[in-house]
Order: structure tokens, then sequence, then C-alpha cells
């Protein structure tokens, strides 16, 4: 009788819609908070992309570099840059004489503006003599200005309001242009915002991931094979596996110590290396490649096993010729997810002393090099208010590089899923 | 068994053959370590050291001060640090920590002067405060009062609360000395003297990292909060957070410079004479970092917040770096 109750039929009908409303609240507030996240570093960071330069004639006049022929590298090298791109600043302004309205102006230009002009004399010797047009960066400052991230009125602003004129001339001239900073994708730090660049770390967390693969990969299969195909379940191997899940719990910080102490103080590696932070990182993605190896090859079919060893092959042939193949997409998948999460560590790098302010972008994984992680940390930690817009971009730069090697896991995953099958 | 054993061992055992004969190389990039407040005027000269294009730029890491001096003072030698940064002298234990390790010439070189403003959000009140006052208002020996106004009717009637620095960095260590240590009163200095430097723990002196960036969005979002930041970061930030005037002092160049702004200090680095020569660029870096290109009154370390030295004090800095004075204890 009570399943024809109408009363009760309805007040099941109406939990069940609440409960969908729930999850699907949920769901909600789960999207607008990831919403929210991605929108407020993408809207203070994609401006980091770009940069603002001044169109400026410059007259390469040897004797103003302190540059005698013959025009080698190391020569030019050596030369003045600094007053020559004063000199063509003021030149702009002819009515500016006073050293202190000199001064005020030239902060109007980076200090990257003479590694431009120095730049282009090494690769355009033959011009030297010549007026030539460069376009080099403005100071973070203006940049700053230009984009409308710094006010130009208000009690404390930041110009000065002869500057402040300047700047304004420079922009009805057309002199200003805003453009793609190739810079900031391809080059290394720097302590001034506008010649910041994420490429080092970039090159950095790359070699660190390399080695972190090449050494975690080959070892957490073999551990994981070993432990589940040949060990046998004997009292030793019970308590391998105990501290294996709790090594994969061990705060990272943990393992920056321990590589600190190992790499660094017994072995003497160099430190601020991401061959360390490569070998420190594996050392903690070593039991997140052993859980998921284990995990997949528990869930190949016995069939398989008993199909190989029924037809004469040896216990080492089924593993490496039937049931490893079988299990290899958790391994790739876990093994991926493995490295994704070492691309964001920042604990276990501080210790090996990665967490360091690293200029130049690394050749070799022997080289000094920061990480993607580490350039965030470093540049959320800057005074400088054109760092603002750079932490927000690096992270954009690592959230890509986390995407792209979530959808290498799918694509893995399916290619090899579709092999075994 | 046997066989699937040496499967797992080999590589493991190659691993750690390859790492016992891998040398301790020889560095041709420079290691500078120490004070997050140097840390800013170190990289800039880096940089420009750098891009000159005859040395690699050096790697220069925050570690604070008491770290950088912890890692110094290991020894001689490619995996040790060639200069340790700091904001404060080089304390008489960590001096023999280095001697005992065979560290025994080390060039002390104070290249600039910092203030350490006590600043608020710019919606706050503004306070002119006191040593004394502040020495109050922070310590554990004090009288723990929860407001200001509780240790000077003028002050505002509001809840202390604090930002200040974690132990390992150099502006606690200066804030320790020149404020905690400088306003304890004398009946607390007899008893005990480590004990005026002990902050209170009840929540009005709040440890926060080291972090400035992030000290200066709690007080926005916190107006009556306070935090304690060097000079360089206060000048950066003037449109957010203002700094309280100490007894009845500005904080500005000239006030830091004349040290007549209470809470100043000089900044030092420290370089290991034993590396010169060995270390490639090492004395090069020295130069470049004591020139008056960077630390004289026009110098680019000062649009960075530097606070110069008076020249007269550079310029005996300058002959005592050149020559390769080493300082004693």
């Amino acid at each position: 009788m009570i399943l024809f109750n109408e009363k009760l039929v309805r007040k099941r009908n109406r939990a069940e819609r609440r409960f969908r409303a729930y999850g699907i609240l949920s769901l909600l507030a789960a999207a607008s908070v990831l919403l929210f996240l991605v929108y407020t570093i993408v809207s203070s960071g994609y401006s980091a992309f770009f940069r603002t330069t001044l169109l400026m004639d410059v007259q390469l006049n040897a004797a103003h570099m302190d540059i005698t022929s013959p025009y080698t590298r190391d020569v030019l090298m050596q030369g003045r840059y600094t007053s020559l791109v004063k000199t063509s600043l003021y030149a702009r302004f002819p009515g500016v004489s006073e050293r202190r309205e000199r001064r005020a102006l030239s902060k109007l230009l980076s200090p990257g503006a003479e590694l431009v002009v120095r730049d282009y004399v090494i690769n355009h010797p033959e011009s030297i003599g010549a007026t030539v047009a460069l376009e080099v960066p403005l100071s973070s400052d203006f940049d700053q200005l230009y984009k409308e991230h710094l006010p130009r009125t208000g009690e404390h602003i930041r110009f000065s309001e002869v500057q402040l004129r300047w700047f304004d001339q420079l922009q009805e001239e057309g002199r200003l242009n805003y453009r793609f900073n190739t810079q900031f994708l391809f080059g290394g730090d720097s302590r001034y915002p506008e010649l910041a660049g994420i490429g080092g770390a970039v090159v950095g967390s790359f070699y660190a991931l390399s080695v972190c693969f090449l050494l975690a990969f080959p070892l957490g299969i073999a551990a994981a094979t070993y432990l589940e195909e040949f060990s046998g379940n004997t009292r030793l191997t019970r308590i391998i596996e105990a501290n294996i899940n709790n090594l994969a719990a061990v705060p990272s910080v943990i393992f920056g110590l321990l590589g600190l102490a190992i790499f660094l103080n017994v072995f003497g590696l160099p430190r601020s290396t991401p061959l360390v932070g490569g070998f420190v990182l594996s050392l903690m993605t070593l039991p997140t490649i052993i859980i998921a190896t284990r995990a997949s090859i528990r869930s190949v079919s016995p069939g398989i096993r008993q199909a190989a060893l029924g037809m004469g092959a040896s216990p080492v042939q089924v593993v490496f010729h039937h049931v490893l193949p079988a299990a290899m997409p958790g391994t790739l998948t876990g093994t991926i997810i493995g490295l994704a999460q070492a691309l964001g560590e920042t604990a276990p790098l501080l210790m090996i002393g990665m967490v360091a302010f690293i200029a130049n972008v690394p050749a070799t994984p022997l080289d000094a090099s920061a990480a993607l992680p580490v350039q965030i940390f470093l540049w959320a930690e800057s005074a400088e208010r054109g760092f603002v817009e750079k932490t927000s971009a690096a992270m954009m730069v690592i959230m890509a590089f986390l995407i792209l090697m979530n959808i290498l896991a799918v694509i893995v995953r399916s290619k090899t899923q579709a092999k075994v099958e | 068994m046997s066989f699937s054993i040496s499967r797992i061992l080999t590589p493991a055992c190659v691993l750690a053959a390859a790492m016992q004969v891998t040398p301790a190389v020889a560095r041709d990039q420079l290691q500078v370590v120490g004070s997050s407040t140097v840390y800013p005027f170190s990289a800039i000269v880096a940089e420009r050291f750098g891009n000159r294009g005859k040395f690699k730029t050096p790697v220069i890491e925050s570690t604070g001060t008491g770290g950088g001096m912890k890692l110094f003072c290991q020894g001689v030698g490619a995996n040790t640090p060639d200069v340790s940064n700091a904001s404060r002298a080089m304390k008489s234990s960590e001096w023999d920590t280095c001697q005992k390790n065979g560290v025994k010439d080390i060039i002390e070189v104070a290249f600039g002067n910092d203030g350490i403003a006590f600043a608020n959000d710019r919606k706050g009140p503004r306070l002119n405060l006191t040593r004394k006052q502040l020495w109050m208002a922070l310590a554990e020996k004090g009288p723990k009062p929860q407001k200001w106004s509780e240790i000077d009717a003028s002050l505002p009637d509001a809840k202390i609360t604090v930002l200040v620095p974690p132990p390992t960095s150099g502006t606690r260590d200066a804030w320790n000395s020149l404020v905690m240590k400088k306003g304890c009163p004398d009946s607390v200095k007899k008893v005990d003297k480590k004990a005026c430097k002990i902050l209170r723990e009840d929540g009005a002196a709040v440890e926060a990292g080291e972090n400035d960036a992030l000290i200066v969005q709690k007080l926005e979002a916190d107006p009556s909060a306070f935090g304690i930041f060097g000079f360089s970061y206060l000048d950066n930030n003037r449109d957010r957070i203002q700094a309280a005037t100490i007894e009845g002092v500005e904080i500005n160049i000239d006030s830091i410079q004349d040290y007549s702004y209470p809470i100043s200090r000089p900044l030092f680095f420290y370089v290991k004479k034993a590396h010169i020569g060995i270390v490639p660029g090492l004395q090069e870096f020295l130069a470049e970092f004591t020139a008056e290109d960077a630390i004289g009154d026009d110098g680019y370390l000062m649009d960075a917040g530097l606070v110069p030295l008076s020249e007269v004090k550079r310029v005996s800095l300058q002959k005592e770096a050149g020559g390769l004075t080493v300082m004693s204890k």
C-alpha cells in the first residue's frame, strides 16, 4: 500500500531532485572557483607577453662608444653604450640640459636599451658611424604606465609631471610601440622586470624533469615488477610495500633535505643544478610510479599470464613480453602524472639551492638553473611592481605545460591501449 | 630470482658509481648566498657584471643572513659559496665557525645603508612612535597591551597587530637589535638581556614569511595591522603603504644616511679571500660591487632603493676592497 502513497512518492521524487541539484551546485561551485582563478591569472598576466618599446635614432659614434678599429667582438663587447643611449635620448629633448632633469629623463629607458644597441653593433659592425633607428625597451615603470597598471594621478604617483609630459610627447609622436615580448619567453631572469624572461626556468625545468624521468621510470618499473611478480608475499616485501606507500605521503621538503645531505654533501655534486634537482624530484616521483605500475600490473588479466605460461614461456618472458606491455598504459599515465606533480614542486629545490637568482639560460643540466615554480616564487617576492604581471604570466606558462602533459597522458594512454588490444 | 634482482640492482649500482666518479667540478660561476634584504642589490650587480660578457652571471641565493653565514662558513672549496650577503655584521659565533672550518681570510664590505620601516595601509592612521612604545607593544616581557591607546593616550584605539619577519631574516635581526634591544627598559635588561628580544606570543606579533608582497596584501586587508619592511620595499610601494615616524623622524634617504632615523643600519657582504684567483671573476665582482657606478650617490643601486654611504666612508671602503684587506675579529 505504501508504494502507492502519492505523498511518499512525491517526497522521494523531491529528495531525488534535491540531490541532483546539490550535485550540480557543487560542480558549479568548483567550476566557478576554477574560472575565477584562471581569470585572475590571465587578466593580470597576459600583458607580460607584451612590452613597450621606444623607437630611437642612435648615432653609432665610435668615439662615444669608446671603441677603436678593428671592431672585433671583444672590442665591441667592452664599448660604453650607456652614454651612447643617454646622448641619443637627450638629443630628442634638446631643451633638457640640467643634470637633475636629464637623470629624470633617463629613467624612461630600461638598462636593457644599451644591450639592444650593443647587440646591434656586434651584429652590424659595418654600421658604425651611421645613424640607425632602434627599438629599445622602456623602463618597467613606464611600461606599466603604458599598460595603465600604474596611476597617472593621485597623491603618491611614481612619476613627476615633466616625466609624464615627455612620455605623452613620445606617444603623440608615435615613437612608442607595443610589441610581443620574445625576451620574456626565451630570455633568462633579470632584476629589471621589463627584461626578465622565463626561458631559463623552462629549460631548467625541462632538464630536471628529463633527469627525473630517466632515473625514476626504469627504477620504478623494475621495483614494481619485482615486488608484484617475483618477490612473493613475505614479511619483508610487506614491509617494503608499506614503506613505499608511506614514502608517497612524505612532505616534499624532506626529499630536498635528503638531496642536500647525499647529493651535495656526500657526492659533492654542484649546487643549484637541474641534475641534482632531477635526482631529488626522482626520489619524490619514484613511489608514485611504483604504485601506479603495481596497480596496472595487477589489473592485467590472469588469462594472458596463464596462456603465456601454457605456451612454455619462462616467468621472465611472461613478464617482459606480455604483462609489462599490457600494463604500459597505466604505468605511463602514472609516470606523467608523477612528473606533472614534480614540475610544480618548489620545496625540495629550495634545499639544493635552485631557488636563486640565475640569469643565464642553462646550456647543460650541470649549469646552475632555476625552475618554473621557483621563478614564480622569486618574482612574487620581488618589490618591483612590474613583477606582478610577470608572476601571473609565469603561472600561465606553467599551467600550459601542465595541460600539455595531461593531454600527453591521455594520448599515450589511448595509443598504448589500442596497441594492447 | 637472482636474475631479476640484478636487473634492479644494476641501474642503481651504475648510478652510484657514476656519481662517485663525478669530481667536485671546479666552478666557473660565482655563488652568492645570504640576506633577503641584500639579495635584490646583489642580483642587480650580478646582472650588470654578467652583461659585460666576460664572466657568467653569478648565482644569487636568498637564504637569510644566518642561513648564508652557515653555508659560507662551511669551509673553503668549490662546493661552498664565495660571497655571503648580510643585513648585519658577522656575529662572533659565526666568525668562530668560519675560523674553525678553515675560512680564515674574510673581506668585509659595508656597501650601503638600509632603513627599516614600520608601516601600515594608507587607509589606516599614520602613527608617530618611539622605540620604547614599539617595545611595549611587542615584547613578551612588556605590559602586553591589547590596544595602542593603552600604551599612550595619543595613539589610536585599535587592536595591536604587527606582522613580523621570521627569525631567519636579517630584517628581524636588525629589528631585534635596533628596536627590541634599544627600547627595552633597564629593569628588564638587568635581569636578562636576551629576554628583551622575545616577542609576544598572544597574537599581537604575528610571524609572517619572508614574502614582503604577501605582507602588503595582508595589510591592505586589515588597515589596523602593521608590517616591518626594508626601506626599498616601502619606497616602491608608497602608494599602498605608509611608514610611521619614529621618535619624530621621517624615514627617508637623508635620515637613514646619518642614522638620525633610529631604525637604520649598514648592509654588508663578505668575500672568501681564499677563492680569489681560484673562482674566476670573484675579484672583478668585488670591484663591480664597490664601484662608484654601483654604490655612489648616482649609482644604479640607488634606483633599487639602496641608501648610499657617506662619501668619506665610500672612499675608505673602496680602498680597502681594492687592497683585499681582510677583517679581524
